[in-house]
């Protein structure tokens, strides 16, 4: 409502200005307290995956070479049928190529989710996406979906695996959003993932797979 | 379920009759006071991270008019609707217009508190639109018709025995389980459809950022991701305050938050959403509307100090700290916001008049600031409520709707006999001699007296005793 908009912001600005407070007076802050969060490169992987399989995040070590039939081997171990992939992207490409015969079914995520919804949400057993890497302060996966990476891919299916390149991995969120210049330009969604969907709601019992997966295995790729 | 008579007094007397009750916030409190503790072991670490913190908010608070002028430009050249509210009537108006333009009769809403002020569910359930609240929490006070008890664990106040059965009455084809597992596991099988199937998803929102127009939101479960992906229209709620200005000012609240309120050094999921659906993007909303709400924000804004009431980041630690909180549950508050945090909120939103008697329900421990992220000083601002509420003139509304004559006369009386030793020695000397003669039942002491034993006055006064010792008077 414009008339809602205008007597807010002038009712803000006049109160603002009558006590005196410029604006420019807001001193800028210190990140210093974040900057600090650093560990050594080498014991980063350590960190996010002590911090994520706490909270019931399983890993799979793999190498550039061999992840495609990694991913399918552990699919085959879980006596799983079908696996949701991103076609258009490098990494899916690359895993339909690779698939081979037999095996769980690869399903493309290709369409519109209007023409998908039923397949998707009753007709998958996992889902694979990549990741921009991941963050050591908190163990965290970054995700930016795309069009060709859909966002419900890492959240509909009741399992997520999610490619991590071993070389992508930084100390804090601070520090990705200074470095990797988040602010330039984000893109429709932009995730970070700490675990498998979970809830403590009921008496405070943790439960995992309330709505989202109700595993998410971190497919590491050295 | 907006409560029409309130009374803080009555409720909590209730409260505290109900063993169960009681022992379900005590265990989960205890659980959650410890738990956080560990997670701040680092003094350094913690002064430096809420030093920053606080100051993020305090920046925003000082530009305020100018972000949110930002933040509409720039969720608007994003694609993002943007919506201004004054009251909460007129936050439902513009919800329910979206809604019937959308031909939409089913949502599903993620946690918003400020959905919880509107009290949104109840008004489009009166214009015959089903909104089903995903979170678990939510949900399950939703079921049992009854407002949240804890603004970050809405459902603390039942135990599992309480929830099987309400799940087994409430939800078709249900089985009796106390098994938290299966429990969780029959509300997705029910939530899954409604998020497939509902014309609208709804969120709050954690963090507006000025610089990009994004909006932040913080979850564990998942339903705020299904309800700002999976519907066609998305319609988040955002107070005027939770704006901040730049995107790395999100760091430090994303650091402090999820510590300071579940005690995890973050949450499963942290969702940034710049925009609906791009030609090509395969899933997201094609529409996402923003409804800010004031809703009394920029009266609260008038006032330095209170000010400081709008720095808050709804982390609950306010809530698990406090002695009070603890004893009576959330629901003795009658409010959306219950806890130290709705103790000095929702007298400044509602006016004194009706909940003047909230800033009492607090014994000043200062638990609460000791813990609050953001450092509000909540202790002061009761303070100034309290005074707010018996002085007429004051800045919040209904300032003075408690004011006595005869307390006012009393307090005026006690400061007169303490400004002069004369009436001091006087007084106190007719108090050593008749003070315990005094009946609990004479005005105003039978105030003090009705949950108090009267205390007793000494033989001697302090003066007569140090006169004896041979302290000379001053």
């Amino acid at each position: 409502m414009p008339d809602a908009r205008n007597s807010i912001l002038s009712r803000l600005r006049a109160s603002r200005d009558a006590n005196g407070i410029a604006p420019q007076a807001a001193p800028p802050s210190d990140f210093t307290p974040l900057a600090e969060k650093k560990w050594d490169p080498a014991e980063r992987l350590d960190r996010i995956r002590r911090l994520m399989e706490a909270v019931h995040t399983e890993f799979l070590e793999t190498t550039e070479a061999e992840w495609p039939a990694a991913v399918r081997g552990f699919l085959e171990k879980e006596g799983l049928n079908s696996l949701l992939y991103a076609p258009a992207t490098e990494a899916g490409a690359r895993l339909a190529a690779e698939w081979g015969e037999g095996g769980p079914e690869l399903v493309p995520y290709d369409r519109p989710v209007e023409e998908f919804k039923e397949r998707l949400f009753d007709g998958v057993d996992a889902g694979v996406t990549t990741t921009l890497g991941a963050i050591a302060d908190t163990g965290s996966l970054m995700l930016w979906p795309s069009a060709d990476e859909p966002r419900l891919m890492s959240l509909v299916p009741p399992m997520h695996l999610a490619l991590l390149k071993a070389d992508a991995l930084y100390d804090s969120f601070w520090q990705v959003l200074r470095e990797k210049r988040w602010a330039d330009g984000l893109p429709t969604n932009a995730l970070l993932i700490s675990g498998p969907s979970k809830t403590a709601d009921i008496e405070q019992t943790l439960a995992y797979g309330v709505h989202g997966p109700k595993r998410l295995v971190v497919v590491v790729v050295r | 379920m907006a409560v029409e008579n309130v009374n803080f007094a009555a409720a909590s007397r209730k409260a505290l009759q109900d063993p169960q009750l009681r022992a379900n916030f005590r265990r989960a409190m205890d659980g959650l006071v410890t738990k956080r503790a560990a997670q701040f072991a680092d003094a350094k670490e913690w002064n430096g991270v809420r030093t920053l913190a606080a100051s993020v908010r305090t920046r925003a608070l000082a530009k305020l008019p100018e972000l949110l002028e930002q933040l509409e430009a720039n969720l608007t050249r994003n694609g993002i609707q943007v919506h201004w509210a004054s009251t909460t009537d007129e936050a439902n108006a513009i919800v329910l217009d979206i809604m019937r333009r959308n031909g939409a009769t089913l949502a599903v809403k993620g946690k918003s508190m400020v959905s919880e002020e509107m009290h949104l569910n109840a008004f489009l359930e009166e214009h015959d639109i089903e909104v089903v609240e995903a979170d678990l929490g939510e949900y399950i006070v939703q079921l049992d018709r009854e407002m949240p008890s804890h603004i970050i664990m809405p459902a603390i106040h039942k135990n599992t025995k309480q929830i099987a059965q309400l799940f087994r009455e409430k939800i078709k084809d249900a089985k009796y389980t106390e098994d938290v597992g299966e429990l969780t596991d029959l509300a997705r099988r029910v939530l899954r459809r409604k998020f497939a199937t509902a014309g609208v998803g709804m969120s709050g929102v954690n963090v507006a950022v000025a610089e990009t127009g994004t909006l932040c939101l913080v979850e564990n479960e998942g339903n705020g991701r299904m309800c700002t992906t999976v519907p066609p229209v998305h319609i988040a709620f955002m107070g005027i305050e939770k704006v901040v200005e730049k995107l790395e000012d999100v760091a430090p609240i994303l650091s402090i938050l999820p510590r300071s309120a579940t005690a995890q050094p973050i949450t499963t999921y942290f969702n940034m959403i710049s925009s609906p659906r791009k030609p090509g993007e395969k899933d997201g909303p094609r529409e996402i509307h923003v409804v800010i709400l004031d809703n009394g924000r920029s009266s609260i804004y008038e006032d330095e100090e209170l000010r400081n009431t709008l720095r808050c980041i709804r982390c609950g630690a306010c809530m698990n700290h406090c002695p009070v909180y603890t004893q009576v549950g959330g629901h003795a508050y009658q409010a959306p916001y219950p806890g130290p945090i709705g103790k000095i909120l929702i007298p400044q939103i509602e006016g004194l008049e009706r909940r003047g008697e909230m800033p009492h329900a607090c014994t000043m421990c200062n638990a609460c600031v000791e813990i609050c992220p953001v450092k509000i000083p909540i202790v002061e601002i009761m303070g100034r409520l309290r005074t707010e509420a018996v002085k007429k003139g004051g800045h919040v509304k209904g300032a003075g709707a408690r004011a006595s004559a005869r307390e006012d006369a009393a307090w005026k009386g006690w400061a007169a006999m303490y400004s002069s030793p004369l009436a001091y020695r006087m007084a106190s000397a007719l108090m050593a001699k008749l003070g315990n003669a005094a009946p609990a039942s004479l005005p105003l002491l039978k105030e003090w007296t009705s949950a108090r034993v009267k205390p007793r006055f000494a033989g001697r006064t302090l003066h007569e005793m140090a006169r004896k010792k041979g302290i000379p008077d001053a």
